[in-house]
């Protein structure tokens, strides 16, 4: 029994005990203060905290090393180039044509992801070791804004000027400085008629309010489309709509959400289940659905009545990338109308540049004649442009457009 | 106190000592600053993102933002509940599924034993995204399981249950959940198979010898024996599976959103880092909480 307490009252080691608990008490104050000093370094000040937002901001330019490195590093979108078995054959012929080596590479999956990949890069003042890559209007916005692009040497592309008068000068880049088009897209309505018991689904309201579909529609995470097409179909102007008009659009989408009607939104993932049924219909884009008609040539596809809503990827040089002559080289080659007709034979996507149209009359009449690749000028009057957006619209209508999505 | 085995030398303590002052630091030293550049200093980060202000464009100052945490939590508890829903639900049917299996392995495969570890392994050797899409194809509606589903009236069942919306059983609770199972099911199985191979057979026959039922033996004697096994295989499963978004995102709707997939359209969608920081804080702190709490009532601290 002594022996057990024996520890309990003796005065020495409880001193000891005190003081260690002290020095313990004491290096952890010492800890957490040195790591607020430490949460408080981290903040990342900005460029120009006081400089009007919007004001954009001055590219840098590292020295171009195109004349000793033959050589161009593209980032593009996967299935947005003609293909030959395991090659690209209008890649291949640059090549061979300018002795300039393409580093083609099929990472640009989705804007906001490769906004992410490359924004520290180009916040630090870096090089992405990339030259060239292919950014949607919107995106290309943003990155002008915060100074992460180089104008473009239009000395090296005089084949520029066949770019389609009606892209020329677009809100977010007049007079074309920074970025080319390489091909437009239209967003409209797809269905598989196995899965909607063979009717036709033209509009938004069928899709987000027909309740056989319940549980199998999908729509797009891209924004500007999918709300686009709901604000059209309530008679708004996509180059006029107010805030209270998105978020009225937005109202009816997150009921048609919350009553179950809608299964997914997707990117370009939304061809396979429609082609197998497994989706009766869907927001999709123009050249998937030429895809999917491929693959299931029961697959239809609406551009809605009350209107469709446009948009390009464009080709954009990044600050700081070591061969821009040869990215710019590359894009003249590119605005060859006989070189753009192979690509767009194959991507069926609508391209950028005039003439395309009498090229493929002649090598592939029925592509030609296909109305989502060449739209007659009646379909292109329902086309619409969803306006630029403010930064702080930008950060609001994002907010309540995810917090639908991921609601 | 000290305890004499025959057989083993006493140890020449001085010798130890002296070769032992600098070798476990130098060992430690590659481990100590991996984690440190790798996970401390990206914890700081990431807390200080949390209690930061700003946006993309002017960037992002730090100031005590606490208004972070009460609007992550206020917009997405939701989703929270969620994903420890889903997990706990997943990690249950790996431990039912996982049991059993590894019993079969450790003490009823005989010669096959080294083959199906392989097999419970093999899934591994594919990529995580093939294996969770494979599940598309499976389920999908006009597929064998779903048909065989429908006809036996099971997809009935689960839309009675809520866990599927319509007759299809792909996006839908169901599917999430079935993925996660399968996706983890191996973290479940070999820590357990581990625990049970260790078992003595020979406590099964004094618990027969002392008059205990199958249900006796396996509550009294094989289930206390493999909690280790049961404890780490759990956690293997829950703490991943909590903060997974692939499985969601490809078999779900958009009604099995996971919280996974809010800090991740938090991150790259809505450029909000202070906002999805904070929501990664919390997943963080309430995993580490769950699992304290769970370690303490399975009172197995020194057994895992």
């Amino acid at each position: 029994m002594a022996t057990n307490r024996e520890p309990e009252f003796n005065p020495q080691l409880a001193a000891f005990a005190r003081s260690a608990i002290t020095r313990r008490t004491a290096l952890g104050g010492l800890a957490a203060v040195a790591a607020t000093g430490f949460l408080a370094a981290c903040g990342t000040p900005g460029k120009a905290p006081t400089a009007s937002a919007g004001a954009s901001k001055t590219p840098l330019s590292a020295p171009d090393l195109s004349d000793t490195e033959k050589v161009v590093n593209w980032s593009n979108w996967p299935a947005y180039m003609d293909v030959d078995g395991n090659k690209h054959p209008t890649l291949d012929a640059f090549a061979k044509e300018t002795g300039i080596k393409v580093n083609y590479n099929e990472d640009y999956n989705d804007n906001d992801e490769f906004f992410a990949k490359v924004r520290p890069l180009l916040e630090g003042g870096q090089d992405t070791g990339r030259d060239l890559w292919c950014s949607t209007d919107w995106m290309v916005a943003r990155m002008i804004r915060l100074g992460y692009l180089q104008p473009l040497d239009k000395t090296n592309i005089p084949n520029a000027a066949n770019l389609e008068p009606t892209l020329a000068n677009v809100e977010f880049d007049p007079g074309r400085v920074y970025s080319l088009p390489w091909q437009s897209i239209f967003a409209g309505i797809g269905y598989n008629p196995k899965s909607t018991g063979g009717r036709k689904i033209t509009t938004m309201d069928q899709l987000l309010h027909d309740a056989t579909l319940k549980g199998k529609v999908t729509l797009l995470t891209e924004m500007r489309d999918t709300v686009g097409l709901v604000l059209m179909e309530q008679g708004k102007k996509l180059d006029s709509f107010t805030a209270e008009d998105f978020a009225a659009a937005l109202a009816v989408i997150q009921e048609a959400k919350d009553a179950g009607q809608i299964k997914a939104f997707t990117g370009n993932d939304f061809r396979d289940p429609l082609v197998k049924g497994d989706t009766a219909a869907c927001v999709g884009w123009t050249g998937d659905f030429v895809q999917a008609k491929v693959d299931n040539p029961s697959v239809g596809y609406a551009l809605p009545e009350t209107g469709f809503t446009m948009s390009s990827d464009n080709l954009v040089i990044p600050a700081m990338a070591q061969h821009k002559k040869n990215a710019e080289k590359l894009i003249n080659y590119y605005y060859d109308p006989k070189v753009m007709a192979e690509v767009v034979a194959y991507v069926n996507y609508v391209g950028p540049v005039v003439g395309l149209k009498d090229i493929l009359l002649k090598s592939d009449p029925a592509m030609a004649n296909n109305e989502l690749i060449f739209p007659t000028a009646e379909t292109l009057a329902r086309g619409q442009v969803f306006r630029s957006l403010t930064v702080e619209e930008e950060t609001s209508f994002n907010r309540q457009f995810q917090a639908l999505v991921t609601g | 106190m000290a305890l004499v085995v025959p057989g083993v030398r006493p140890v020449r303590r001085r010798a130890v000592r002296r070769r032992g002052t600098f070798t476990p630091l130098i060992l430690l030293a590659p481990a100590m600053l991996w984690l440190t550049v790798f996970f401390v200093v990206p914890t700081f980060s990431l807390a200080s993102q949390s209690l930061q202000t700003g946006d993309i464009d002017n960037g992002f100052v730090f100031a005590w933002e606490f208004q972070n945490y009460a609007s992550a939590l206020g917009r997405y508890w939701p989703q929270f509940l969620r994903s420890l829903l889903y997990a706990g639900t997943a990690t249950v049917i790996t431990l039912l599924l996982g049991f059993p299996l590894a019993w079969f392995m450790a003490h009823r495969s005989g010669k096959f034993k080294t083959m199906l570890l392989v097999l419970v392994i093999a899934p591994f050797f594919t990529n995580f995204l093939i294996r969770t899409l494979a599940w598309q194809v499976i389920l999908t509606d006009q597929g064998w399981v779903s048909n065989v589903f429908r006809a036996t009236g099971i997809t009935g069942v689960l839309h009675w249950l809520g866990m599927v919306p319509n007759d299809s059983l792909m996006g839908s609770p169901f599917a999430v959940i079935a993925g996660l199972a399968y996706n983890f099911l191996p973290f479940m199985v070999l820590p357990l198979y581990t625990s049970l191979e260790r078992l003595d057979l020979r406590f099964l026959d004094a618990a027969g010898d002392l008059y205990a039922n199958g249900w006796q033996t396996f509550w009294k004697v094989i289930w206390p024996l493999s909690l280790p096994g049961v404890v780490s295989g759990t956690l293997l499963t829950f703490i991943p599976a909590a903060g997974d978004y692939i499985n969601s995102k490809l078999l779900g709707n958009t009604q099995t959103v996971m919280i996974g997939q809010v800090i991740d359209s938090q991150f790259l969608r809505v450029l909000d880092y202070p906002l999805a920081a904070a929501l990664s804080f919390i997943l963080m702190a309430t995993i580490i909480f769950m699992v304290s709490l769970y370690v303490r009532a399975a009172g197995t601290e020194e057994l895992v």
